[in-house]
This record gives structure tokens, sequence and C-alpha cells, in this order.
């Protein structure tokens, strides 16, 4: 969750002076709310539709994922939204019903990391309370540290006066959650379980994608409004249609949206672990191919998330479970290196005049984290990328989420800035209504963007900037970490703001 | 061309100067132009010359339908060159929102505050205000001199089925008041500066509306900070309005603007001004009137 007080990844040595310390933890992987199997469930009745003709609707969310539900469910909340009609659209059977999740299930691999200010945005929508019902787990203390044995930090909720420094929750209870809270509310929805497939602005002047042959009853019956094509046949007209559909963003790709970005060469696997104590603290510790991340889920179970080169997540995925449990083990504790030497008093000394009022966690030793003892889930695999888009917003279309930027999941980053989107956007849109404007206009569109790219690219800057600072392995950069290490643990007021900005308190660190 | 009306001013006329060499016709000039925008169409400029008469549109043809969807996209481009236009809009309506909703009575937080409200919008242009109105429920009757505009106007509205409710017509608002029409609102922006005659232009504005009703005018100060923006940065350096688009010596100040309202019988209750931040490109509400400023008054008596 925690990110330095960032500067570009440009200016590493700065950004390391400055204490750059992350402990890194868990996004999801959105992709799989997309591409189940396609067995198709008729959503909610409501109205039939009448095929060949298609049915009108305020806004059409393609991607009924975490963000997307999230945005169905934040328009719900507001009074000037709620009146809206909305689509879904999403080939994912389990929107159609809502399945129970049973407590006695092993928790899932993919989980999300919820930073304290999606948890509030959660309680204003009213969705915070059917995640409660679920396996959930609150942390208040976390580790991080390397291989070299130079340096740790230790973070501590209450040095920044919190309760919690964020949540970890499986991707299914956030995304039920969701969907129980929308159906729970007024609004008028009808999801479509089904693909998109093609996409059209009408009227149009400058033809936008494959297929407009709008005829003059269609551009006097529909006006001034998006069609969308579905895979089964269904068409659906909206004035707005957003683009929640993920990293591989069809929404995006139709509206020729251009996207900058790389792959790492790194791949994360992920799966679920027991032990035989409970675990309230996150752990993360950097290793030369990439950061090894375990994340209390409830119940004695934690995640586990590990980057490291592709060749080597292959074999560890095929490896046996025993020696799997004992990679990860030796990894989390003398793997690749020494344990970091917890004496304040050798350490702590140069940093004294900077003290101030120390923190808490600042006199709390290094730990070991707590062994594993069971492998409790599948192992996952999955490449890590980083794209942004290059516009949100172009008229009648606006992305959010995954699908305007997937970030590396080394800071637990990736859904929040999503909820972010959502919640801002809703909010836009609120006050377009307010004042009367045509929703897909693209002036209302643009304070949205302008609102969260400059957020979201920061904080894509610098996670990029710590995979690329921790991907060498250099003895003078060995050292400046190890003292960045120190100075985020004994620098309170550092400390104070890392945790803030992580928390999503602060929109750019540094600067509020 | 004089207007005839300029031979027949009221004393108190005199004490307002005035550039009596610029004689607009006493007409409804559908330029909605705050400080910093394009002219919207130049056309309108030259057509000021002849006072339109109303007249119902013919029924659209193919060829008329092309044309003017053309031209209806680039009046209507949020990214063209009415973009600054565009950019105000908002803070206009959500002026024009509090201030109604608080006079009608209606609930601030729905969606839909104007329904069942007559407003009327004087100098409509191609209905970038009369839109959003609509939309918030209203039942709309915009008005502007200028054929062409009403023309771009309705074909646009008629792109929604929120909008194609309104109801556009080539007139000015004294041979409305003839017709003997009354409004529960009736907005005029950026118009009365390019009016000849702003007392006689505040009585027809007036008469439009009902007892107790509400009367929303907005333009451009005068004073020197008027004169630097308006003029010199607007028209000659930045070149986002044609030359000669505004008068500075036609402009009122609010203290003017107050006395001709009161004289119509209108009460002006609530004042505010509009500014525009560079540095962001919005626009926003203020307490500054030095510059860009809008009125709302009650019909009393």
């Amino acid at each position: 969750m925690c990110i330095n007080d960032g500067i570009g990844y440009k200016n590493r040595i700065v950004a390391r002076n400055f204490g750059s310390n992350v402990y890194r933890l868990r996004i999801p992987w959105r992709p799989f709310s997309n591409d189940a199997a396609s067995n198709l469930s008729s959503s909610n009745a409501g109205n039939p539709t009448k095929e060949g003709e298609g049915q009108q609707y305020d806004i059409a969310i393609v991607g009924g994922g975490m963000v997307g539900l999230a945005l169905a469910c934040s328009l719900a909340s507001r009074p000037l939204t709620k009146h809206l009609n909305v689509a879904i659209i999403d080939s994912n059977p389990a929107l159609g019903r809502n399945h129970f999740i049973k407590k006695e299930d092993l928790p899932d691999p993919r989980v999300s990391t919820v930073t304290p200010a999606t948890i509030s945005f959660f309680k204003d929508i009213g969705a915070w309370q059917y995640v409660e019902r679920h396996r959930h787990a609150y942390f208040d203390k976390m580790q991080v540290w390397d291989y070299t044995g130079l340096g740790y930090t230790k973070y501590n909720a209450r040095d920044a006066n919190k309760e919690v420094l964020g949540c970890v929750v499986e991707n299914k209870v956030l995304l039920s959650s969701l969907l129980s809270c929308v159906q729970d509310t007024d609004l008028q929805k009808k999801i479509y379980p089904s693909r998109l497939t093609s996409m059209s602005i009408l009227p149009n002047s400058s033809s936008l994608e494959e297929d407009s042959t709008a005829s003059e009853t269609v551009l006097f019956t529909h006006g001034r409004l998006a069609k969308l094509e579905l895979e089964d046949g269904h068409s659906v007209y909206a004035k707005l249609v957003v683009g929640a559909d993920g990293g591989k963003s069809r929404v995006r790709e139709l509206a020729g949206f251009r996207t900058t970005g790389w792959n790492y060469s790194q791949n994360a696997i992920i799966c679920t672990v027991e032990h035989a104590v409970e675990n309230h603290c996150a752990w993360q510790r950097f290793l030369p191919a990439g950061p090894i991340a375990l994340l209390p889920i409830g119940d004695k179970f934690s995640n586990i998330v590990w980057t490291m080169n592709p060749k080597e997540s292959s074999e560890f995925k095929s490896v046996t479970e025993d020696d799997f449990l004992k990679a990860v083990n030796h990894a989390l504790d003398y793997g690749y290196g020494p344990h970091p030497t917890s004496s304040l008093l050798g350490n702590g000394d140069i940093f004294s005049w900077f003290k101030g009022d120390i923190t808490m966690s600042a006199h709390d030793c290094f730990e070991v984290p707590p062994k594993v003892a069971k492998l409790a889930s599948e192992r996952m695999v999955f490449p890590l990328s980083l794209r942004h888009a290059s516009d949100y917003a172009s008229k009648r279309v606006v992305l959010i989420g995954d699908a305007a930027h997937t970030v590396h999941p080394l800071a637990g980053q990736g859904v929040n800035l999503g909820f972010g989107d959502a919640s801002t956007l809703s909010n836009i849109i609120s006050e377009g209504i307010a004042v009367g404007t045509d929703i897909g206009e693209v002036s209302l569109l643009k304070k949205y963007e302008a609102d969260r790219k400059p957020a979201n690219v920061m904080m894509m800057a610098v996670l990029d900037g710590f995979q690329k600072a921790y991907s060498v392995d250099f003895g003078p950069l060995n050292i400046l970490r190890a003292a960045a290490f120190h100075g985020a643990h004994y620098i309170s007021p550092l400390k104070k703001s890392i945790i803030s900005y992580a928390s999503g308190e602060h929109r750019l660190p540094l600067f509020s | 061309m004089a207007s005839s009306k300029l031979l027949s001013q009221p004393r108190w006329f005199r004490f307002l100067p005035r550039n009596l060499s610029n004689v607009r016709l006493f007409s409804d000039l559908p330029s909605q132009l705050p400080v910093s925008e394009p002219q919207n169409s130049i056309e309108s400029k030259s057509n000021n010359r002849f006072s339109k008469p109303s007249s119902t549109p013919s029924s659209l043809k193919e060829p008329e339908l092309a044309k003017f969807s053309a031209i209806a996209d680039t009046w209507w481009d949020s990214e063209g060159p009415f973009k600054p236009l565009h950019i105000m809009n908002p803070t206009r309506l959500a002026f024009i929102r509090s201030t109604l909703c608080r006079h009608f009575g209606k609930d601030p937080l729905c969606a839909r505050p104007f329904e069942g409200l007559r407003i009327i919008d004087v100098g409509c242009g191609g209905g970038i205000l009369s839109e959003p109105l609509a939309r918030m429920g209203a039942a709309v009757t915009g008005i502007d001199a200028v054929e062409k505009n009403i023309k771009i106007a309705r074909l646009h509205a008629n792109l929604d089925p929120t909008t194609s409710t309104i109801e556009y017509c080539c007139t000015t608002a004294e041979k409305l008041v003839d017709e003997q029409r009354k409004f529960d609102a009736v907005v005029a922006l950026e118009v009365i500066e390019h009016v000849a005659d702003p007392a006689e232009f505040c009585k027809s504005l007036a008469a439009l509306t009902v007892h107790e009703g509400a009367t929303v005018v907005s333009t451009i100060n005068r004073s020197m900070r008027s004169y630097a923006t308006a003029i010199v940065a607007a028209e000659y350096l930045l070149q986002w309005l044609p030359k000669g688009t505004h008068e500075w010596s036609s402009f009122l100040t609010p203290e003017e603007l107050t006395m001709i309202l009161k004289r119509a019988s209108i009460d002006v209750k609530e004042m505010a001004g509009f500014v525009y931040n560079p540095l962001t490109g919005r626009w926003s509400l203020s307490d500054d009137i030095s510059v860009n400023f809008i009125a709302f008054g009650t019909k009393e008596n």
C-alpha cells in the first residue's frame, strides 16, 4: 500500500533518499470477471427486450466487475442519479444469480487490499455491510524489508492515528457484496449477460467504428446516442458508455483510445496458504527477482503474492506442494540473504535530529513472518504489465478502472485507483445532471479525466519507479535502499505521509 | 436604419452614455456572448439590421437537413470555436438553478426541479441554454431574431426526446408581448448589451413574466476592467470574439441594470459575477461583478 513520497520514476535517486519503502499487497485480477464461461443465464426479468429494436438507457456500463458495479452502486446512492436507467453488460454468469459464498469455503487466491479511502467509499454507497458478512481481514501492521539485510521498516496504523492500514478481501466477496448492494437499491438496471462486439456513436458525421448505417429514422428516434451491439444479437442504446471491462478493454479498443505501457518481465504467482497461528500483519520482502508478499486474509489463512521472472514462475507452479512451501518459507526467512539487524542504537542515531516525536513502530524490532504450514489453494500465475490510456474520455465514452490504467501489484493500489475512478465519475455525472447537461458531453467527461488522470499517473510513476529501483542488485544502490528503509522507519513525518498517501487520503504525494 | 426609439428616449436615459452612432436596431440579438467567447455566427451581426418576421419553419427537406446538420455540428461541437461558451454554460445554469429553485420552492436535490415551469430563453442562439433547461424539466420556449439560429437549435433539439419539446420561434420579445404570452421565468443572457433600448427591453421582459415570476438577466459590466478584458483581451489580443462584437459604451453597470429593471417592476434580489480562471480553464460564480455578472429579479406589483 505505501509508497514513497514520490517523485517520478526518473528521479529514482532523489526518491530513495527520501526513503522509498514499499510493502506490496494484492491487487485483484479483473479479467476473471469477464472471461468466465459463457453459459448465458438471463438476468433480472424486467422488461423483455425486443429483438432488433434496441433498448435505450442513460448509461451502459460495459464490464460488471468490481469497478463497474461500484459505479452502479455509487450512482444508485446519489439523489441526482438514482433515477437513471443503467445497463450492465458482462458475460460472467455469476452476475445473473447471486450465488452464496459459504463460510467454509477456502479463501480464493484472488484477493484485493482495499485502502481506508476505499472502505469509506464502500460505506458511503452502502456496500461495506455486505463485505463484513463474509471473510475479510483488517490489518494494522506492516513490515517491509529486503534480501540484503541492511534495513527494514515497520508500519503501524497508529503512527498516522488510524485504526487500520487496510483490509484484505477476496475479489469474489467484493463482487458479490457490490452486486447485492446494487440489487437492493431502486436503481433501474438490466444486466446483459453477453459480450460487446461493436459500438458506434450516432449520429456520425465522422464515423467512429464499423457499422454505422444510421438511417434517418434511427437518427431521429435514437438521437445522439451510442449504439452497442452484443454477441447475442441485442442492441443497446445509451447516452453514455462506461468502459469498465478490464485491462484488455474492448470498449477502449473500439473507441480508439491509444495506450502506452510495457510488459514487466515478471510474473506473479498467487495462492492461499495456512499458518499454525493467526497472522495480523502484512509482510513484504524484496528479493532479487521481485517481491514476495504475505497478506492476512483471516482465520489463520494468508495470501501469497510472489513476483519473479517467468521461467521461475512456471517452475514453481509445477513443483510439489511441499517443495513450494519450503521455497516460500525460505524466501520469507533466510533465503537470498540475512535478516536485518534491529539494533536501534546503531542505526537510529543518525536520524536522531529528524525524529521529533518518534512513532511507536520505530521501536518495533524486526520479526520473522509466521511459517507457512499448508497450501490451501491452487497456484495461479499472471504476467505483469503497466498500461495507461492516453485519454480517459471521448464523446459518449469514458474509461474507468483497469481499462484506463493497469499497474504493478507491488503496492496493492490497482483496484483502489479503479474505485477512486468510479467515485469521481459518479460525482461528475451527478454535477452534470444538476445543471441539465447531456451526460455524454465530452466537456463533462473531461472534467473526470482532469481529476483522475494526474493522480493515477502519479501513482503509476511511483510504482514503476519502485519496480525498477528494486529490480537491480548493485552495491551502492543496495546501500541507498537500506538508507531509505531506515529513513522511512525512523523519520516519523515521512512515515505518516507514506501511510496517508497509500491509504488513499491524498491524491498526490507530498503536495497536500 | 436608425431606430425610431432613439428619438423618444425617457429623460433619465440621457445620463447613460451611449454611443449614438452605433445604432443597433432594437431586436433580440441571439448572441449569448459572455466575455471570453467567440461570436456564434458572424451572420447574426449583419442580419440584425432587419428585424426578422416571426415565421414557422417549413418542413425540413433532405438537402437542408444535410446542410444544417453540418453547421449544427460545429455550433454544438464542444471542442470547436464555441468551446468557451460551452465551458461557461454550467456556471450560468448553476446560478439559475439555485435561484429559481429557491424562488419557486422546488427541491434542489431533484433531478428535474423545473417540472411544471414555463421558461422563455430570449436570444437563445443555438439553444445552448434552452436544452439544459428542458432537461431540468421546464417547458421551454426559445426565441431568437435570426432564422438560421432557430433552425440549428431546432435541429439539434430534435435529436433528444427530452429536448424535442422545446418551442423555438424566430421572433422578438415585443412581438410575444403583443401576443400576450406569459412565462413563469424569463431568461435573457448576454442580450441586453446588444439592444438599442435596454429600458424598453426590460419592460418587455417584465411584461412576459407572470406576477411573482422570475427574470434573469446577464450582461457585462461597464468598467475599466471589463474594457480591458472584454474588448481588448477578448477581441484584440486573444481574438476570442470578432472585433466590434461589443460596444463598451452599451454595457450596463449593475446599478443601472437594477434601476431599469426596477422601473419595469422587477425587483433584483440576487446578483453574482462570473470569473474565469485561466489556469484551470473554468468559470466559477463569485461576488466579483466587475466584468460578467448575472442578476435575478422577481416581478412585483
